[in-house]
């Protein structure tokens, strides 16, 4: 079997008190698209925050590649070729959509292929019309897309999304699905989303996390048939 | 391509006004006069200093009169030590710029943000302002340079044109040198902000947390604009004990660094040309509420703080409240407002032709 | 021996005199995160009022410890409600705009009282320690920083006034929501605040005399306390108090007074880069 492109081993973060991930074993194919789901709380984002170098395990191991980036700076991870789509859209609010994904962009390319990566990533994203505008002046589901245009001209290996469904249209919806499934084609992703809709459209395997330890993993049709799924939605306790 | 036309026209504007300002100057006004504009332009370079660290840096500097005065004492004291000044010259702008290097480092590797950066950056000037103050003795001294304390030190020796001791410049040449140094600031800054580099710093001030996400490394940005800027006003400060001859500790003191502020707030913290308009238009100000001499002997600011706290309290008062983006940017927004609602106009008259289109 | 104990009286001197100068703005900053750049302009304030109301015949004692307070306490009420109250949220503009309420109420007080320093005699008079003679006007102010902090230790565990103010520092919609008006409790905080540091100002104006320009010694180092202290108001005022009062009595004890000014400011540095959070954003985290 190929070495996998995520791993994390034993992988637990404490704050204080609170458990917010505890000993999560999880596994990423190259190119393998996974999606991962819980209620609220359950620690999806501080696992997704690990994953980046925004938090330091407080025990525990994420490997990339094979390479221990536990305690690696964010910027060196991001170097790496992981990328992250945040769930509040984290962009540059006072610069034009051009100016976002130029600095995105510049990070590989440099002087005339830097612009011409960025002219095809307005294309890919759907924003040529609007590139000139301030992003903090743009509709949400924009933003988003601001969001994912910047992630992708960094060209990563690994794109993590934390909601790129929330907040939008019946149509926004759509397209970004059909987003996610061309980036697919090329790149591995870890999807967070309550959108079961959303979930069917892109997703093949299906982690379900909750109250910070990985639940069951499986594919997205057994998922939605499992009792112990429905009942962590409901607020009933999974058995132990 | 409207933006960018309009950029460079106003890259024109400001060199041909620029170089005329260098030329006519001398030839037109009293010796007095050029005199004072000198320091306004040398103001000018420390403005510009804090409008790159803070303004598109994002760094809260208040203690950018450290640098300032790091480089004037530096030039002073090599000075009296060496004899020749290119050396001297060199000094004063590279002591301010690892000073700054180091605390940089201290600041930015330690994640230290924000507010905090403002106390320790204000801290810093103030030790180094109680330190020299209290070098009153002979015992205080570098070499054969006493340090004066209180007193500061007079009778500083101008820049002579390099290798050649003999030949000090004079006051219209400490004119031209300063303005020539402002300009020369001015373009250096557009094109390192135009640069790669430039436009990172700025990204890093949006939303740090992104740029690191994208790769960037802020720490090392900040350090590296916080250096140039602490360079700048090196640099500002080794020119201002030229034109006084002389320095003294107040360089170091709580004042000094609220006007460079002030200066910043008022003209406007996004841009080059706000911070150099509020600087001059300040120091205008305070000369004309009462200074009858040059500003920097150590009584002036005694002089001073009978009217000016006054009124510039009132000012960065007003500012904040009233005129949060400065001068220039909001001029620049009314600008914008009024050509808009030209346009507007236009439409109305011809809504068929839109409709069709 | 006389020696240790007068080297305690200075450190503790030195303590209660940090503590006094920033238990105001530790209120402000804690309750409110504004960062109040005027705070030294209060103390003179404070100091300004005791001396004038001496000049009018007021007893000493109730000018410093009656007068003064109240007096910059209405002072910053209405602060508060003409410039402040319009910042909230905005820390950077806060700052700069108390600087320039600062620079304002130097040329003002220095328009009104002149340039030069206007002293009262410290009204107790020196007493023994073994060879050495020391000021019973230091064991004064140690006195009134222990009954301040005492006293703002039992409001705020003890009164109403207290748990509405913990409430709306910790949480302020849910406080407006209970029926408490935010407005009011800042105006009256910062009013408080003001007023304590109006207090020190005149307390300590025996000592150092009143100039327009004193407030610059005052700010800085309220600041590092206040910032080094933390976001527990009480313990981290004492705490910070503490170690920077102890390093600078001694640094200046081994040196001279300068070099103690800079012990204690490189100290604050230090501290601020080890502990971003203050020392009650470590340790005595529950504390008041």
């Amino acid at each position: 079997m190929a070495a996998p492109l995520l791993q994390t081993q034993d992988l637990s973060m404490h704050f204080g008190g609170v458990r917010a991930v505890r000993h999560v074993d999880f596994s990423l194919a190259e190119g393998e698209l996974r999606c991962l789901i819980g209620p609220n709380g359950a620690g999806k984002s501080t696992f997704f925050k690990m994953l980046t170098g925004q938090l330091e395990p407080t025990h525990g191991q994420v490997l990339f590649r094979g390479q221990d980036i536990s305690h690696a700076h964010a910027h060196d991870i991001a170097r790496l070729g992981i990328g992250i789509k945040t769930q509040v859209p984290s962009v540059f609010d006072g610069l034009s959509v051009r100016e976002n994904i130029w600095l995105a962009a510049s990070r590989i390319h440099s002087g005339d292929k830097a612009r011409g990566a960025v002219d095809d990533m307005l294309e890919r994203v759907g924003l040529t019309d609007a590139a000139e505008r301030l992003v903090g002046q743009l509709a949400h589901g924009q933003r988003q897309w601001v969001e994912l245009g910047l992630v992708l001209a960094t060209d990563p290996e690994l794109i993590l999304l934390d909601e790129p469904a929330a907040g939008m249209t019946h149509e926004e919806v759509n397209k970004t699905a059909e987003l996610v499934r061309e980036i697919n084609r090329t790149k591995a992703l870890i999807v967070v989303e309550h959108d079961m809709q959303f979930i069917r459209m892109i997703a093949k395997q299906v982690t379900v996390f909750n109250q910070g330890s990985v639940l069951v993993e499986d594919s997205v049709e057994n998922i939605m048939r499992n009792p112990q799924v429905r009942d962590i939605y409901l607020g009933k306790q999974a058995a132990a | 391509m409207n933006a960018r036309t309009l950029n460079l026209l106003g890259l024109g504007v400001v060199g041909v006004a620029g170089i005329a300002f260098l030329v006519l100057v001398p030839r037109l006004f009293e010796l007095d006069v050029v005199l004072e504009l000198t320091v306004y332009m040398i103001m000018a370079i420390l403005a510009l200093s804090l409008a790159l660290i803070w303004g598109y840096g994002g760094i809260l500097c208040f203690g950018q009169s450290a640098f300032f005065g790091l480089g004037a004492y530096t030039y002073a004291i090599a000075m009296f030590n060496i004899g020749e000044s290119t050396i001297p010259l060199l000094l004063a702008v590279l002591v301010p710029a690892a000073f700054a290097a180091l605390l940089g480092y201290f600041m930015f590797y330690g994640r230290i943000s924000d507010v905090y950066l403002g106390v320790i950056t204000l801290t810093v000037t103030l030790i180094l302002f109680n330190s020299i103050n209290s070098t009153a003795g002979p015992e205080f001294h570098i070499g054969s340079a006493r340090l004066g304390g209180f007193n500061g030190i007079p009778g500083i020796p101008p820049l002579n044109f390099p290798g050649n001791k003999g030949a000090p410049i004079d006051l219209e040449g400490m004119f031209y040198l300063a303005t020539a140094s402002l300009l020369a600031t001015y373009f250096g800054l557009r094109l390192l902000l135009a640069s790669r580099f430039g436009r990172i710093i700025v990204g890093i001030r949006e939303n740090e947390r992104r740029a690191e996400l994208l790769g960037y490394d802020p720490r090392a940005y900040k350090l590296a604009t916080f250096t140039i800027g602490g360079a700048l006003a090196g640099f500002a400060g080794c020119l201002f004990a030229n034109w006084g001859n002389f320095v003294s500790p107040t360089i170091f003191g709580l004042a000094q660094s609220a006007q460079i502020i002030i200066w910043v707030i008022v003209g406007g913290r996004g841009t080059l040309i706000g911070p150099i308009v509020g600087c001059i238009g300040i120091q205008w100000l305070t000369t004309a509420l009462g200074a009858n001499q040059p500003s920097g002997g150590s009584d002036l600011w005694a002089k001073i703080f009978a009217n000016a706290p006054l009124i510039f309290g009132v000012i960065l008062i007003a500012f904040v409240l009233l005129v949060p983006k400065g001068l220039v940017p909001t001029l620049g927004d009314l600008g914008q407002w009024l050509l808009s609602s030209f346009g507007k106009r236009k439409t109305r008259l011809q809504p068929k032709r839109a409709e069709e289109g | 021996m006389d020696l240790v104990a007068l080297l305690a009286i200075q450190v503790l001197y030195a303590i209660a005199s940090l503590a006094l100068i920033s238990v105001g703005l530790a209120i402000i900053f804690g309750m409110m995160r504004v960062i109040n750049l005027a705070h030294g302009e209060f103390l003179m304030l404070g100091g300004y009022a005791a001396i004038v109301a001496t000049s009018h015949g007021i007893s000493i004692w109730i000018a410093m410890l009656v007068v003064a307070p109240i007096v910059v306490g209405i002072i910053g009420v209405v602060i508060e409600r003409t410039i402040i109250r319009f910042l909230y949220g905005r820390m950077i503009d806060t700052m700069l705009a108390t600087w320039g309420l600062s620079l304002f109420l130097v040329g003002l007080t220095t328009a009104i009282f002149g340039n030069t320093t206007v002293g009262i005699s410290a009204p107790l008079g020196s007493f023994q320690i073994g060879a050495y003679r020391t000021s019973g006007y230091t064991l004064f102010v140690i006195a009134v920083a222990i009954v301040v902090l005492a006293a703002i230790f039992a409001v705020m565990r003890w009164t109403r006034l207290g748990l509405i103010a913990r409430g709306t520092m910790q949480n302020a919609n849910m406080a407006a929501a209970l029926g408490v008006n935010p407005p009011r409790v800042y105006a009256v905080t910062f009013g408080i605040g003001a007023a304590l540091s109006g207090l020190a100002g005149a307390v300590l104006a025996p000592v150092s005399g009143v100039f327009p320009t004193i407030g610059v010694a005052y700010v800085a180092k309220s600041f590092i306390t206040v910032i080094g202290g933390g976001a527990a108001i009480l313990s981290g005022t004492v705490s910070a108090s503490a170690l920077f009062g102890t390093i600078n009595q001694i640094a200046t004890f081994v040196t001279t007074p300068v070099f103690g000014e800079v012990a204690l400011l490189a100290a604050a540095i230090v501290l601020i880069r080890l502990l971003p959070q203050g020392i009650t954003g470590r340790f005595f985290r529950r504390g008041l």
